[in-house]
């Protein structure tokens, strides 16, 4: 009987050049689910994506990455890649192969990893563009598509051999409100056909809320707060009270640290006298 | 302090010594990477044509124009000077023995650079900017055998062609300066090459410096594409990194080559 849970992360740190980007994070992604990590930039929530996909290998990294039972950090390039086949990845802003049309983005991990004839790689194409509406657009190359347009094609490309894990950077990033909706019905819509877990890293809140099981929210390299959607809104932690009604002030500041603003007006003042 | 400053200079001439070892250890590693992963260029022969045809049939008309102009300079010079001593008989062999043995191969790989190398330095480091590389290796394709082994075949055998179609129509621009504008008898000018010019010495001699400078300026554009860092300015410094580099290597090698193949002939 499989785990329970598809991912499970425990005591994981790693730092860039000495500099700590992850201070002993736990998390549990269940199978079926989908589940946000949320936090501001440059908390850690990409580098986390990251390592769960074994894009980052590094001797600072310490603790677990465990993907349905095998430690990440353990696999050669080989195992590495026999598990990213079973990985999906949608990047912030699509990472469509720009000399490629849209039709043979979405078919080019079938002709990569698979010996299926022309025909079939053709139905299954057209197949997966149409989940994400785009079924009309197979012609088009990525210069010719919108943000929005770009994102589902992505999406019908990380789908194409029907993976278990599906992984989104910052889907909602940049998008107007329309195509926000439509990504985020798509997500949940197709993480509940294909029976896969999902990953998505995100800022966008409202949008994020409305789709995820759960939510686990990061600032400064650890995991803060944890919950489900309702959880997550009734929270009173001021940090993630100020995040999800965007509050100005708050335990995040608006200012960026500095000397005191009186200091520096007077140093100016002086250096000015003395000119 | 003055010795403190030299303290600083020490350190920097070390650190950029260092580096240097670093990155040239790096770039063999590279190199050996993408000759290790070649065989899917091979096995699906359709990835290393399409570099063939963006990295040499692209190049082609860049090639055509210059060799023609550097072929009727040689005529134009080598008439000149040729006629001094009575010999301007000799000018078809000059013209021929001066494209294929250097002109061809040189020029052709200094145009390629500034050409196709620049081009795959730019296209590679895009693809790393907008991140088609990290998706690449995310759905378990390896860019090294995918996107850098075909673009390395397709500059290799297309550096030779270029070469020879670059010394081909240089010869033809001679011909039409010397033997048509200015008069030297066409039996002369042709049997005079077809004497002076030896198949194993020159032309294969040309044929084995085209194919060098293609390996040398293909490996440097691709290595400078994928170790660019991945910003607009890091894809700008790593294009003219690949222009001056292949130029400086191909006058380098064009040399090393030289001494060993012309040595006392």
């Amino acid at each position: 009987m499989p785990a329970e849970n598809l991912v499970e992360i425990s005591d994981l740190s790693f730092a860039y050049n000495k500099r700590p980007i992850l201070k002993g994070i736990n998390m549990k992604i269940p199978r079926g689910k989908i589940v946000a990590i949320m936090g501001l930039s440059g908390c850690g929530k990409t580098t986390t994506l990251r390592l769960i996909g074994g894009a980052l290998k590094s001797r600072s990294a310490t603790g677990s990455v465990k993907v349905a039972g095998q430690e990440v950090r353990d696999l050669d390039q080989e195992g590495l890649y026999r598990m990213r086949r079973k990985m999906g990845m949608l990047f912030q802003f699509g990472a469509l192969f720009t000399d490629l049309s849209v039709y043979e983005n979405v078919a080019f991990q079938m002709r990569e990893h698979t010996d299926l004839p022309e025909s079939m790689i053709r139905d299954l194409v057209l197949m997966k563009l149409n989940a994400v509406g785009l079924r009309g657009a197979q012609n088009l190359m990525p210069s010719e598509l919108s943000g929005g347009m770009a994102r589902r094609v992505a999406l019908a490309r990380a789908i194409s051999l029907d993976p278990m894990l599906m992984m989104y950077d910052e889907p909602f990033a940049g998008l107007d409100p329309i195509s926000l909706s439509v990504i985020g019905n798509l997500i949940r819509h197709l993480n509940d056909a294909l029976g896969a877990t999902s990953i998505v890293v995100t800022h966008d809140i409202q949008e994020s809320l409305k789709i995820v099981d759960y939510v686990y929210f990061m600032s400064e390299g650890v995991v803060v707060a944890e919950g489900t959607a309702d959880e997550i809104k009734a929270s009173k932690l001021p940090f993630v009270h100020q995040f999800v009604w965007g509050e100005i002030d708050g335990p995040v500041s608006f200012h960026y640290p500095s000397p005191p603003y009186r200091k520096d007006l007077l140093l100016e003042l002086e250096t000015a006298h003395a000119a | 302090m003055p010795h403190r400053k030299v303290g600083f200079g020490l350190r920097g001439i070390g650190h950029a010594m260092v580096n240097g070892v670093w990155r040239l250890g790096y770039a063999s590693r590279f190199f050996l990477l993408t000759l290790v992963s070649s065989g899917a260029s091979f096995r699906r022969i359709h990835l290393t044509i399409r570099e063939i045809y963006f990295s040499g049939v692209m190049s082609l008309i860049i090639i055509l124009v210059s060799g023609l102009f550097v072929g009727m300079v040689l005529g134009l010079q080598g008439y000149e000077t040729l006629q001094k001593y009575g010999s301007e008989s000799a000018l078809g062999s000059l013209v021929a023995l001066s494209l294929v043995r250097e002109l061809g191969p040189v020029l052709a790989a200094l145009l390629f650079a500034s050409r196709a190398g620049s081009a795959i330095t730019a296209e590679i480091g895009l693809m790393k900017a907008t991140e088609q590389i990290s998706a690449m290796e995310m759905m378990a394709v390896d860019p090294i055998s995918r996107v850098v082994a075909p673009r390395f075949w397709g500059g290799v055998i297309s550096m030779p062609l270029l070469a020879a179609m670059f010394s081909a129509i240089g010869v033809f621009g001679g011909y039409l300066v010397g033997v048509v504008f200015i008069g030297v008898d066409e039996g002369s000018f042709w049997s005079q090459m077809q004497a002076a010019v030896d198949f194993r010495q020159d032309v294969v001699n040309g044929v084995i410096k085209s194919v060098t400078f293609g390996v040398a300026v293909t490996a440097i554009a691709l290595f400078e594409g994928y170790d660019a860092p991945p910003t607009a300015e890091g894809v700008s410094h790593a294009t003219t990194r690949t222009v001056v580099t292949s130029a400086l290597v191909v006058l380098g090698l064009d040399f090393i080559l030289t001494a060993f193949m012309f040595r006392g002939v």
